[in-house]
């Protein structure tokens, strides 16, 4: 299942300055793995100890925010686009 | 981007960097809005607090300009800023209202005419475009639910700034036509203002653009403080005992409350508790909701209420709203489309102002806490009315009076002054 992932400018320093990266994950938890497998320490930056995403980040699976899926368990497509987008923005 | 700030106790900005409000992570004052090295908490600008009160007094602020900019030395500009007379609204003893909702001393702080678009929003932008021409920026953006988006763009007409904004494509037409008189890029998202959000954090991402509200936010949200310290300076140097505010991303609520914080951190103001209440529409009531759950964190939610201002399903400082409600023995309530209506209408039959949905909601909040006895009649309370009603006309075109039409005739007249007299006395 590739899917392809936006990466919000802070975390760009891990991925070599790509804004937009492709992964192969069937769930955001796989996918968080996935990508840390590629890019070694992100997992620590996107989630606390218990491998809780982090409060300040938003997650969204084709523009839908993953509180309204099945937050971390939420299933991935083919094609799917993922945003990992810091929470504190807007008003 | 401004590494080295000076820091004369007499001249030069005042403030120092930035910091992460959660972890306490410093930072360089540029155009950064997350904590991107630890735990994306949001950034907070850093004051010389010495330096403020070395420098100022209240006789040194009354002599300032009757704008935001009286209160310059508390906001996060290094040089002249961007002056469109911004601030100093009015706040109004609401004598009226106050005998009909049973309080004694009730306080109308009136935004619904700020300049130069009669929202609050005037205040932050000032301060974001004045810190984004600072930091070099050439083209300024915003995620709005329609204040934001006229006064950005108006702001940096002045300012000579480009402008592309972004609102949600379903907003009243005042709040489009009020953008596109000024000729920025407007662009209307299919999409609820959280998806507008989203959008502009991901263009955020790739475009050199300076975002009031994403990448220039901890400046863009000092500018609200500026409420705060207008009504001290308003009510003679004195704290209120009570505010109601409106809650949407829940910023500027967090903001009066650190404008009360700093005014008595800096002895301008003696130290009094003051009660935060926070006002949302039931059909966006992510805070109100986790209030009344006791929670601390938000579960955000999908609008849908005419009060398209405050339409924010997923609020950034929510959490922080939350708690000085709590600390401050406060409450959150949410109202019915219906009540914002009357709220509306019982702000302008009252007391003369016409105010947008947000202000509807926030007089229905306030009466809603009054009838449940959380508001104290003899309190000094102060209701921030954070836009103009002309603006959102749609809400309310279906639930006032129409015109008698008469002819131009003495007859015509007599006739519909009867009807209107037995109407009005029915």
């Amino acid at each position: 299942m590739a899917v392809q992932v936006l990466i919000p400018t802070p975390l760009q320093k891990f991925t070599a300055d790509e804004a937009s990266v492709e992964l192969e994950a069937t769930s955001v938890d796989g996918l968080i793995e996935a990508l840390d497998g590629r890019y070694p320490g992100l997992k620590s930056r996107l989630c606390d100890e218990n491998g809780k995403l982090r409060r300040f980040l938003n997650v969204y699976v084709n523009s839908e925010d993953i509180r309204f899926l099945d937050n971390q368990a939420t299933a991935l497509n083919d094609g799917d686009e993922v945003s990992i987008v810091p929470a504190v923005a807007g008003g | 981007m401004t590494a080295t700030l000076s820091r004369s106790p007499l001249a030069g900005p005042t403030f120092t960097g930035l910091r992460c409000k959660e972890c306490g992570h410093p930072y360089e004052a540029g155009a950064r809005h997350v904590c991107e090295d630890v735990c994306f908490g949001p950034l907070e600008v850093v004051y010389d607090y010495e330096a403020i009160k070395a420098r100022v007094s209240r006789s040194t602020i009354e002599a300032g300009p009757a704008s935001i900019w009286r209160y310059r030395d508390f906001l996060p500009i290094e040089g002249d800023p961007i002056d469109v007379g911004t601030g100093f609204t009015p706040l109004l003893k609401a004598g009226n209202l106050a005998r009909r909702l049973g309080l004694k001393n009730l306080y109308i702080k009136n935004d619904g005419v700020n300049m130069p678009t009669l929202s609050f929003k005037d205040r932050v932008v000032s301060v974001a475009l004045t810190r984004a021409r600072e930091l070099g920026f050439t083209t300024v953006s915003c995620a709005s639910t329609g204040n934001l988006a006229n006064s950005t763009a108006a702001i940096a007409a002045h300012a000579g700034l480009d402008c592309c904004v972004f609102i949600p494509s379903d907003l009243e037409l005042g709040k489009v036509l009020g953008t596109l008189i000024y000729n920025p890029t407007l662009m209307a998202v299919k999409g609820n203002y959280d998806q507008v959000n989203r959008l502009c954090s991901e263009v955020a991402n790739t475009y050199g653009w300076g975002f009031v509200n994403i990448n220039l936010r901890p400046y863009y949200s000092e500018g609200s403080k500026t409420l705060g310290y207008e009504v001290i300076e308003q009510l003679g140097w004195q704290l209120p005992d009570h505010i109601v505010a409106p809650l949407a991303s829940g910023s500027l609520f967090t903001k009066i409350r650190k404008g009360f914080d700093e005014f008595i951190k800096v002895g301008l103001v003696d130290e009094k508790a003051v009660r935060f209440s926070g006002a949302q529409a039931e059909g966006c009531s992510p805070i109100a909701q986790a209030f009344a759950e006791g929670r601390d964190f938000i579960t955000p939610v999908k609008p849908n209420t005419i009060a398209k201002s405050i339409a924010i399903g997923n609020p950034a400082d929510g959490p922080y709203a939350i708690d000085i409600a709590n600390r401050t023995g406060g409450s959150i309530a949410a109202v019915s489309d219906a009540e914002i209506i009357e709220g509306i209408k019982l702000l302008a039959e009252t007391e003369g102002v016409f105010t947008e949905t947000a202000g509807g909601t926030t007089i229905a909040v306030l009466k809603k806490l009054i009838e449940q006895g959380k508001i104290n009649p003899e309190e000094t309370t102060v209701a921030y009315i954070t836009g103009n009603g002309l603006k959102t006309t749609e809400a309310v075109a279906s639930s006032i009076g129409e015109p008698y039409l008469i002819e131009a005739q003495l007859d015509s007249f007599k006739a519909a002054w009867q009807q209107a007299q037995a109407t009005h006395q029915g």
